[in-house]
């Protein structure tokens, strides 16, 4: 049975609306509080702490809960808790913190428990450089959890987006009953700049999609690769199981490999089957563009630099700025391989999202990877070099 | 385009500087403003600095490159800082706390005793705004009236009026020395 998400209006008493001078980190808090959040349980670490500041902060006013909890580990179980118990779930971390919180983060993949995850990025590996900048975890944002599954990433690349996708990520993560992560980093996080806040009536929020049926028939989970069940409140009387292991429509395990090709197969294919309504780009000078230029998140600000000084020189330069990394617009970086001569791909990274972008270009283009070891954002002279080398 | 650096020891209310003048900008003043900051272990009582762009269309680059402007109130940030301030720029600085070295000639040269300023205004507290107001009037990068519209939440409302008695302190004391410097009477 299809299920359309069912959209409000934000509730007022969670919106601040109008405009504000604002960081990332605090847009962030802003952002899940319109989306109707009213449980955050998290574990303070640099440089994403301002988020968990502002939410405790605001929680009394709007009649929200904040658990500072023991760990990351514990933070994600403490969302799958608050999910199940009812409301919409956040966390914010960065990169020491996302590594603990992966086997939990499975856990919600698996019992399809809705919940946003924020990762400020800092640099890595392990506590690496805590108060400077990276996009260092965008693979760990797809493969961190063990086992065969999807999950939804978006980047925001200002203060103001970082308020826009907050709400975007409760919308899919309701929509799809999936996690997904805001990939933000420590330059947007703690960047000051105008955010307006839209009065409540004209945010539009999805509602979880409630079971209104008889007790005794509810059934936690619907195995059919494009949408997913309705959920109810832990403690409302229904007779359900909420398991990681291999389970059935009422969540009960069953441990066959029958049974987890129907389960594995929905959790990949509620999102691949999707991509179209789920993914977001932006595009600048696309068509007739000889090399494209891949970014996301502060990176594709400092690439625009880059890319109005190689247009001056007359280069035709387009560009790609992904809005959601994963799922990845696989399709359009397959056509665009087929026009062009190459794609320029800067990441605050050893080069991670080119790796996808390589794959789908499949060799009928150049892939040229401006990567970084991480704690700081590019000179623009370096995409500009690699644009002039991929227009050869 | 403006590229403003403020620069001065932890504690002195150099990050609030740039908030209340990007929030002015962005908010008041019609214009796009990002603010980035030092973060780390250098803003714990060493040198710390605060950078504002201010241009007509959105920002992309979030940082300085060559800034235009920088306001310095410690010696350690006038050394640190005055090297990077572009040929021709605006460097403020707190006469009592700063004695510049380098070529006079390089840079318009604004001093101003900020901190006797704000202690005449009632608290040492206030040298921030003193040197806001100054900035304000010998840089015109923000007007007045927006930076006063700006201070309500990023000021004590208990000290609200006092605050904009140093702005207009040193607001003042800044159209003076504007017209001394570009009448070459102050170096």
């Amino acid at each position: 049975m299809s299920q359309l998400p069912h959209k409000v209006t934000a509730d007022p008493k969670g919106v601040e609306s109008g405009p504000h001078f604002m960081d990332g980190d605090h847009a962030l808090a802003e952002g899940a509080l319109a989306a109707g959040c009213r449980f955050f349980a998290g574990y303070p670490i640099t440089p994403s702490t301002e988020t968990a500041e502002r939410f405790a902060e605001r929680c009394p006013s709007v009649g929200g809960l904040f658990i500072q909890m023991e760990d990351e580990i514990a933070s994600i179980a403490a969302l799958i808790g608050g999910a199940w118990g009812g409301q919409k779930v956040m966390t914010v971390t960065s990169g020491p913190g996302f590594s603990l919180m992966m086997e939990n983060i499975g856990l919600a993949v698996m019992t399809e428990t809705p919940m946003v995850i924020a990762n400020v990025q800092r640099g890595g590996p392990s506590t690496g450089l805590p108060t400077l900048t990276a996009q260092q975890d965008m693979m760990q944002a797809r493969w961190g959890s063990h086992g065969d599954y999807r999950a939804i990433s978006l980047v925001p690349d200002s203060p103001q987006e970082c308020f826009d996708l907050a709400i975007e990520a409760f919308n899919l993560s309701e929509t799809y009953r999936v996690p997904v992560f805001i990939m933000t980093d420590e330059t947007v996080g703690h960047m000051h700049e105008k955010v307006v806040i839209p009065p409540a009536d004209q945010i539009e929020v999805v509602e979880r999609n409630w079971y209104k049926g008889p007790k005794g028939e509810y059934r936690p989970y619907q195995f059919t690769g494009k949408d997913v069940a309705p959920m109810v409140k832990a403690g409302d009387g229904h007779r359900f199981h909420v398991t990681g292991l291999t389970h059935d429509e009422r969540g009960y395990p069953a441990l066959t490999p029958e049974q987890n090709v129907k389960v594995v197969s929905h959790l990949i294919n509620k999102i691949d089957s999707n991509v179209d309504k789920i993914s977001r780009v932006e595009e600048d000078g696309i068509e007739g563009a000889d090399v494209v230029v891949v970014s996301y998140g502060i990176t594709s600000r400092i690439a625009i630099r880059a890319v109005q000084e190689a247009r001056k020189s007359g280069l035709k330069v387009g560009v790609l700025r992904l809005i959601t990394v994963w799922p990845l617009c696989e399709n359009k970086i397959r056509e665009l391989a087929g026009k062009i001569k190459g794609f320029v791909v800067p990441e605050i990274n050893y080069g991670q999202i080119v790796l996808e972008i390589e794959r789908c270009a499949a060799g009928k283009c150049k892939v040229i990877s401006v990567n970084s070891c991480g704690g700081a954002v590019h000179d623009p002279e370096e995409i500009l070099t690699a644009i002039k080398e991929a227009a050869k | 385009m403006w590229e403003i650096k403020f620069s001065g020891f932890g504690g002195q209310g150099i990050v609030r500087c740039a908030l209340i003048t990007g929030k002015a900008i962005s908010l008041y003043d019609g214009k796009y403003a990002t603010m980035t900051q030092s973060f780390g272990p250098e803003a714990r009582g060493g040198a710390c600095q605060s950078q504002l762009i201010i241009s007509d269309s959105r920002v992309l680059y979030p940082y300085c490159t060559v800034p235009g402007v920088l306001i310095a109130l410690s010696q350690e940030a006038f050394d640190k800082y005055e090297p990077g301030l572009g040929d021709g720029g605006v460097l403020i600085y707190e006469e009592e706390l700063v004695k510049p070295s380098g070529d006079p000639n390089r840079v318009k040269r604004y001093p101003i005793p900020a901190t006797r300023f704000a202690e005449e205004a009632g608290n040492r507290l206030f040298t921030n705004l003193v040197v806001l107001g100054f900035f304000s009037a010998v840089t015109g990068a923000c007007s007045p009236d927006a930076m006063k519209k700006a201070l309500p939440g990023l000021v004590p409302d208990r000290f609200l009026k006092k605050n904009m008695a140093a702005f207009d302190k040193g607001y003042e004391y800044g159209v003076t020395q504007h017209d001394a410097v570009a009448a070459g009477a102050v170096q």
